[in-house]
C-alpha cells in the first residue's frame, strides 16, 4: 500500500528523475573539469578566488575581530598562570642575549670596517606591509590565511609573509581588499633556503604535516638536527636570511623542519616589500615613488 | 492578495532556508579562530550540513545548489576547484539516494550513516588531492579532521532540527 504512490509519481514524471540523473553527471563533469583546469591554468582560479575573497573580506573581517578578542582573553588567563615560570626563563634569555647584544655590536663595527674597506655595495632595505589576518582557510589539505591588504595597499605576488618568529608563508594572491598566503606547510608551498650553518642551498617543501621537509640537498651533506634554516633569497623574490625554522629529524633521504612561526596564533602578518629591480615581474602596477 | 503575498514570502524563506544557512557556514568555517591547531582539525560544518539536508529535506536543495556550495568553498578555501563540489555532490548523491532508509529512523542510524559517509569523503578527498597533485599526500589531518567532524555532528544536527522545526515545519 505504502508504495503506491511514490511508483505513481515516478512513473508521472519520469523526465523527472531522468532529468536530475543527467543534471548529476552534467555537475560532476564539470567539477571534474574544474579540477584539471584550475591545475593546469591556475591564472582563471586565481582570478576567480581573489574576486570571492574580496567580496567576503569585509564580512570575515568583522567576524575575526571578536573572536580575536575572546583569543586574546583566553591567552591572558593563561599567561597568567604561567607568569612565574616565564618570569624566570626570561631573565636566563635576557642574560644570554646580552652577551649576544655586546657580541652583535662588535660584529657590526667589524662588519662596517669590512665595507669601507672592499666599497660593498648594500642590497636595497626591504619595506614592509603589515595586515591583519582575516581567515584561516587551512582544511586537511589546505593550509593558507586571507590578510586584509591588497593591490592599494603594495602587496604583490610573491612577497614574503613573516612574524616577528620567522617566515609564515608568501602571498600567492593578490586582490584589490584581500590577498591570500600560502603556509610553507602546505603541500603547494615550495621555498628556496638554505643551511645557516653549512651555507648550502635546499628547498622546503610543504608535505601537509606541521613538518615541511627539505628536498633537493647536495648528496653528501652535512645536515645535522638542530640546524637553523634560513630564505636563501634565491629567485629574488625573498629577501636572504629570514629564519624559518628548525631541522628535527635526519633520517637518510628524509630531512624534516620545524617552523619558527606558532601558527596557532597569528593575528597579524607582516609582507616583506622587497624589490630587487628587474626581477620581481609585479611591480608594473606600482607608482615609482610608493617604495620604502 | 496581501496574504497571498505573505504566503509566497513564507514559501520562499522556506525554500532558501537551508542554502542560506549552508551559506553562512561556508563563511564562519574560515573564521580564524586563535585555537591552538584548531585549523587543520576544526570539524568539516559544511560537510555535516550537506548530510544533514540530504537526509531530512533533499527537495530543497537542487543539486547545482550543491555544486555551486562546493564552489563557494574552493574559491574561500584556497583548494582546487571542483574538489568540494565533486564531494558534496557524491554525498548528497549517495545519502538522497538512500532516503527512504533514513526516513524515521532515530538519530543514532542517520549519525552511524554520517560515521560511514565521512569515511568515504576522507578517502574521496585524499584520493582527489593525491589525482591533483600527482603523488601521494599526508592522510593524517583528514582523518582527525574526521574524528572531530564525528564529534560534532549531534551538536549541529541539533541546531539544523531546531531551524528545520521553526522554518520549515
Amino acid at each position: 500500500m505504502k508504495k503506491r504512490p511514490s511508483s505513481v509519481l515516478r512513473l508521472a514524471s519520469p523526465f523527472g528523475a531522468w532529468g536530475q540523473r543527467l543534471a548529476f553527471l552534467l555537475l560532476i563533469v564539470v567539477a571534474f573539469a574544474l579540477m584539471l583546469l584550475s591545475r593546469a591554468d591556475s591564472r582563471f582560479a586565481e582570478q576567480a578566488r581573489t574576486a570571492v575573497s574580496d567580496f567576503f573580506s569585509p564580512v570575515l573581517s568583522h567576524f575575526a575581530s571578536p573572536v580575536e578578542t575572546i583569543g586574546d582573553i583566553i591567552q591572558q588567563v593563561r599567561d597568567m598562570a604561567a607568569l612565574r615560570a616565564e618570569n624566570v626563563a626570561l631573565r636566563q634569555e635576557n642574560e644570554r642575549l646580552l652577551a649576544w647584544q655586546v657580541r652583535a655590536r662588535q660584529l657590526a663595527a667589524e662588519n662596517a670596517g669590512l665595507r669601507e674597506l672592499s666599497n660593498f655595495s648594500a642590497a636595497p632595505s626591504p619595506g614592509q606591509i603589515t595586515a591583519r589576518v582575516i581567515a584561516d582557510s587551512s582544511n586537511a589539505f589546505v593550509r593558507s590565511l586571507l590578510v586584509l591588504a591588497g593591490e592599494p595597499d603594495g602587496v604583490v605576488k610573491g612577497q614574503a609573509a613573516v612574524t616577528g618568529q620567522g617566515l609564515v608563508g608568501r602571498v600567492t594572491a593578490v586582490g584589490k581588499r584581500a590577498s591570500r598566503v600560502l603556509l610553507v606547510t602546505d603541500i603547494n608551498s615550495r621555498i628556496p633556503v638554505s643551511i645557516d650553518r653549512t651555507r648550502e642551498r635546499a628547498v622546503l617543501a610543504g608535505n601537509n604535516s606541521g613538518s615541511p621537509a627539505l628536498i633537493y640537498l647536495p648528496p653528501e651533506t652535512g645536515v645535522q638536527v638542530g640546524d637553523r634554516i634560513v630564505t636563501s633569497g634565491h629567485g629574488g623574490v625573498f629577501p636572504k636570511g629570514i629564519p624559518v625554522g628548525v631541522v628535527t629529524v635526519v633520517d637518510g633521504e628524509t630531512i624534516l623542519v620545524r617552523p619558527h612561526f606558532d601558527w596557532n596564533r597569528i593575528e597579524y602578518l607582516r609582507l616583506i616589500d622587497y624589490q630587487l629591480p628587474g626581477i620581481l615581474g609585479g611591480q608594473k602596477g606600482r607608482p615609482p615613488e610608493a617604495g620604502p | 492578495m496581501r496574504g497571498s503575498d505573505w504566503q509566497q514570502v513564507d514559501t520562499a524563506v522556506r525554500l532558501v532556508t537551508p542554502t542560506l544557512l549552508i551559506v553562512i557556514l561556508v563563511v564562519v568555517s574560515h573564521i580564524p579562530l586563535q585555537i591552538p591547531n584548531a585549523g587543520p582539525v576544526f570539524p568539516d560544518i559544511v560537510l555535516i550540513a550537506i548530510y544533514y539536508w540530504a537526509v531530512y529535506r533533499p527537495d530543497l536543495m537542487p543539486f547545482w545548489v550543491v555544486f555551486l556550495i562546493g564552489l563557494l568553498q574552493d574559491l574561500l578555501g584556497g583548494d582546487a576547484l571542483g574538489v568540494s563540489s565533486m564531494i558534496f555532490l557524491a554525498v548528497f548523491w549517495t545519502v538522497a539516494a538512500q532516503q527512504r532508509f533514513f526516513m524515521s529512523r532515530s538519530f543514532g542510524v542517520v549519525w552511524a550513516g554520517f560515521i560511514v559517509v565521512g569515511a568515504g569523503v576522507v578517502l574521496l578527498s585524499w584520493g582527489l588531492h593525491a589525482l591533483i597533485l600527482g603523488r601521494s599526500v599526508h592522510i593524517g589531518p583528514a582523518l582527525f579532521q574526521y574524528l572531530t567532524t564525528i564529534a560534532a555532528y549531534p551538536l549541529l544536527a541539533w541546531i539544523f532540527a531546531q531551524t528545520q522545526r521553526l522554518v520549515l515545519k
